[in-house]
């Protein structure tokens, strides 16, 4: 980080890894805490030369002034933050809340589903949900034991909660759809189901509550460049309309999406993901390297 | 030499002038259609001096009010012949901050040299050229006009840093008052920044405007989305700004709705043009943000806009790029010399041909778009031929890569985070005087109207901001002030009533 950037941007106050591919970083902003609802996200920009990248915004405290992201290290510039990024850092760009905020109704009894990337996000529903007087389950879904986060974090702000992982290392053996099955049938009158995390995923739960006709919003996040409406990136078909994810959304009715065609559209940087990925790895082996680490930072 | 103030010489005719245009220095077409450099390079002293010559100084002056903010052009084009530079740019600059950015993007040929004299008979007075030689020849000497600003006491919020933006601050600024402009990009500028590609307008020129928009007083703050962030509402009720001002821009782009629309390949101008311009995608890796490249182009679109991504795909190193519009080139909206340099660089300009679907491969990346051809009918309400379909006319284009520049609609977020009144196309509705629904906020540009052009984007920001001054009590300087009809009732202590500014008493609420 050059002197210019710590004068300007958006200071990291803490961090915490939850895996080899999952952390948290709590940013700076309070006006952004104070603006922040639960379903909103943000466009951050790590370095001057970096790709703005839409976040899920995981928890805001407006106490402290801080955000809170969950990121996973898939891409280029997700891994090179998780490389780089310490506390005290700043971040380049940091803008929103973006997005309309989660509708947060008067159902009596709300499923809240998070998998994978979904689960950090769906926290501030599930808290909004138990403020407004809701009967909350949690279902989390993690590949194991070693990767589950914020399971104490949930259990405070819901009256049940539903672990499931790929290999019943802890909680239930399977998918969040087992999790959701398990629920529906205790209680057949959840009025609401809130799922979050990549969309194979979300598509599995939307399939899993239309039998039962329970409303089922789901939190789209597709390519997206300015996250203000003037793109058009991140296009998605809501039955047979197309709405803009980034002003029109993030949320909406998972009964509607088309998930097939928001899968596809994810490929769209697939080649250029490779490559920056492969020159990303390359330029990791070469700091390794006691002589050239010198030259690269 | 005479000055301006001398004896002039006798009245010029037209046989006297140089008759023909002095051309521009433009960079060799098959060249600069390799890279992001300037294709107009511009005058050189001697060029501006000799097209200088060229005008007439004809007493009617049509140019001046054919220009939206009403540049003195004589005047500067005087100033340039009287080798006085400096004062050609002060002249400029009495109405327009930023030369170097309309002397290259304003539709000249539809504004001031539309109307020109001169071009009843030659050629017009290529005014646009002479006034970007002016504001580059400023930015070069480091001129600025920085006015002794006596401070007003008003605060006023600007959302959105685009021309329309651009201009009214500066003239808030001007009138003394404490300017913010809010962006929610990371740098400002606008459609300047993200949209005119560096071959027609450098980023650097861009920062040189802003830059003595900062020397002004004005303050940029960027990553802030005004709406969502904080409301209007909140700017005028709890952040202590006496007038707010909306140039947000149009910000929607439109697709036509034709099956295929969701085909990976297939994308706006803007999101093309931002990736690029902005974001630095043509530098991938060095950058991160990605574009993936096609090698053969199809934009659908003959505007302004249209031209810049025909002309970056091929910079980008496109093999073929064409264009689509489903009128002639007649119709066609972009400047003249635009088409003509994408021409020049090799685009292939399909005329009277409109999409009627996108196709695609397994992969769902679009492969070919099957287009109709069309016809010219009777004039619709635009006063343009309307274009009908020809039956049986249908044939496929091959491409990888489609891109959408057919126009924008409005961008919801202002709509739906304030309680401001729309139009029925989801506009900002606004009076003659830009006044929206809510005292003390203004708003312009491809907001209130949809998509313009820069200089009348820019014309609405200055426009507001006059409007402005007189809802803030401040007397606007560019008008002679003229005591108002109704005497002694409509003044106090002789004190023009309306000119409400010299006490301001703000309630605790």
């Amino acid at each position: 980080m050059n002197a210019n950037t710590q004068t300007s941007g958006y200071e990291i106050v803490a961090r915490q890894d939850f895996s080899d591919v999952t952390y948290l970083l709590e940013v700076r902003h309070p006006m952004l805490a104070k603006a922040a609802k639960a379903g909103q996200f943000v466009i951050v920009m790590a370095s001057e030369h970096g790709e703005r990248i839409p976040l899920t915004i995981a928890d805001y405290d407006r106490d402290k002034g801080t955000i809170t992201l969950v990121i996973q290290a898939v891409g280029k510039t997700t891994r090179e933050m998780q490389r780089d990024l310490k506390v005290g850092d700043r971040l380049v760009a940091l803008v929103g809340p973006m997005g309309i905020p989660s509708h947060i109704g008067h159902a009596k009894k709300v499923l809240c589903v998070g998998g994978g990337l979904g689960v950090a996000p769906v926290f501030p529903q599930a808290r909004a949900f138990k403020e407004a007087g809701a009967y909350v389950i949690g279902v989390l879904g993690f590949r194991n034991k070693d990767l589950v986060f914020w399971d104490d974090k949930f259990g405070a702000v819901c009256d049940e909660l539903i672990l499931c992982t790929d290999d019943g290392s802890t909680g239930l053996k399977g998918l969040v759809t087992e999790g959701i099955k398990q629920a529906i049938a205790k209680h057949p009158d959840i009025e609401e189901c809130v799922a979050i995390g990549p969309p194979i995923m979300m598509k599995g739960c939307a399939e899993a509550t239309r039998p039962h006709k329970i409303k089922t919003m789901v939190s789209l996040n597709p390519v997206m460049v300015d996250g203000t409406g003037m793109c058009g990136g991140c296009r998605v078909k809501i039955g047979e309309v197309v709405k803009f994810a980034c002003v029109d959304g993030p949320d909406f009715d998972g009964h509607q999406v088309d998930f097939d065609d928001l899968m596809v559209r994810l490929q769209r940087f697939k080649p250029t993901e490779r490559e920056a990925n492969e020159k990303f790895n390359e330029n990791c082996r070469m700091r390794s390297i006691p002589d050239a680490a010198g030259g690269a930072t | 030499m005479e000055t301006a103030n001398g004896p002039r010489k006798k009245k010029k005719t037209i046989r006297m002038i140089p008759q023909a245009r002095t051309p521009a220095l433009e960079q060799d077409p098959q060249e600069r259609a390799r890279n992001f450099k300037e294709v107009n390079c511009g005058y050189r002293v001697e060029d501006a001096q000799l097209e200088a010559e060229r005008c007439l100084m004809c007493p009617d002056q049509p140019c001046v009010r054919g220009c939206p903010v009403n540049i003195a052009i004589p005047d500067f084009i005087q100033k340039i012949t009287d080798r006085d530079y400096r004062g050609a740019y002060d002249v400029i600059t009495a109405s327009n901050l930023l030369p170097s950015v309309c002397g290259r993007v304003c539709p000249q040929e539809s504004q001031c040299e539309g109307v020109c004299t001169v071009g009843e008979s030659l050629e017009p007075v290529a005014i646009g050229r002479l006034e970007r030689w002016v504001g580059d020849l400023a930015i070069k000497e480091g001129w600025s006009n920085i006015p002794y600003i006596e401070p007003s006491g008003f605060r006023v919020g600007i959302v959105g840093s685009g021309p329309a933006g651009m201009a009214c601050a500066a003239d808030m600024a001007k009138a003394g008052c404490e300017v913010t402009v809010y962006e929610a990009f990371h740098e400002p500028g606008g459609v300047l920044k993200y949209g005119i590609p560096d071959f027609r307008l450098p980023n650097s020129i861009v920062d040189e405007e802003i830059g003595k928009l900062r020397q002004l007083g004005v303050r940029f703050e960027c990553n802030t989305l005004v709406g969502r962030l904080f409301t209007i509402e909140q700017m005028i009720e709890e952040m202590g700004f006496h007038a707010v001002f909306i140039g947000t821009g149009a910000g929607y782009p439109s697709f036509s709705g034709i099956p295929g629309e969701n085909l990976n390949g297939v994308l706006s101008a803007n999101e093309l043009l931002t990736r690029c311009n902005l974001m630095h995608a043509r530098d991938f890796p060095s950058y991160d943000t990605p574009l993936q490249p096609g090698r053969h182009v199809a934009v659908i679109g003959a505007g302004n806009t249209a031209m810049d991504a025909l002309r970056v795909c091929l910079r980008l190193g496109a093999e073929t790029v064409s264009c689509l519009y489903r009128r002639s080139r007649t119709e066609a909206p972009a400047r003249v010399e635009e088409v003509h340099h994408a021409e020049e660089e090799g685009v292939q300009f399909h005329w009277l041909v409109s999409p009627v679907e996108l196709l695609g491969d397994e992969q769902k990346n679009v492969r070919a778009v099957r287009c109709v051809r069309m016809v010219l009918g009777e004039p619709d309400e635009s006063g343009r031929r309307r274009p009908v379909p020809e039956p049986g006319s249908e044939f496929e284009i091959e491409t990888d890569m489609v891109v959408y520049a057919i126009g924008t609609n409005a961008n919801p977020i202002i709509g739906q985070t304030s309680k401001l009144k729309l139009n029925k196309r989801g506009y900002i509705a606004t009076d003659e005087s830009l006044a929206t629904s809510i005292p003390g906020v203004f708003a312009g540009g491809d907001i209130v109207t949809g998509a313009a052009t820069v200089i009348q984007a820019m014309g609405a920001g200055r426009r507001a901001a006059c409007s402005m001054k007189a809802f803030l009590g401040l007397r606007d300087t560019d008008s002679v002030y003229q005591e108002r009809p109704g005497g002694a009732a409509a003044s106090l202590f002789g004190i023009d009533r309306a000119e409400h500014g010299y006490a301001r008493v703000r309630l605790p609420r």
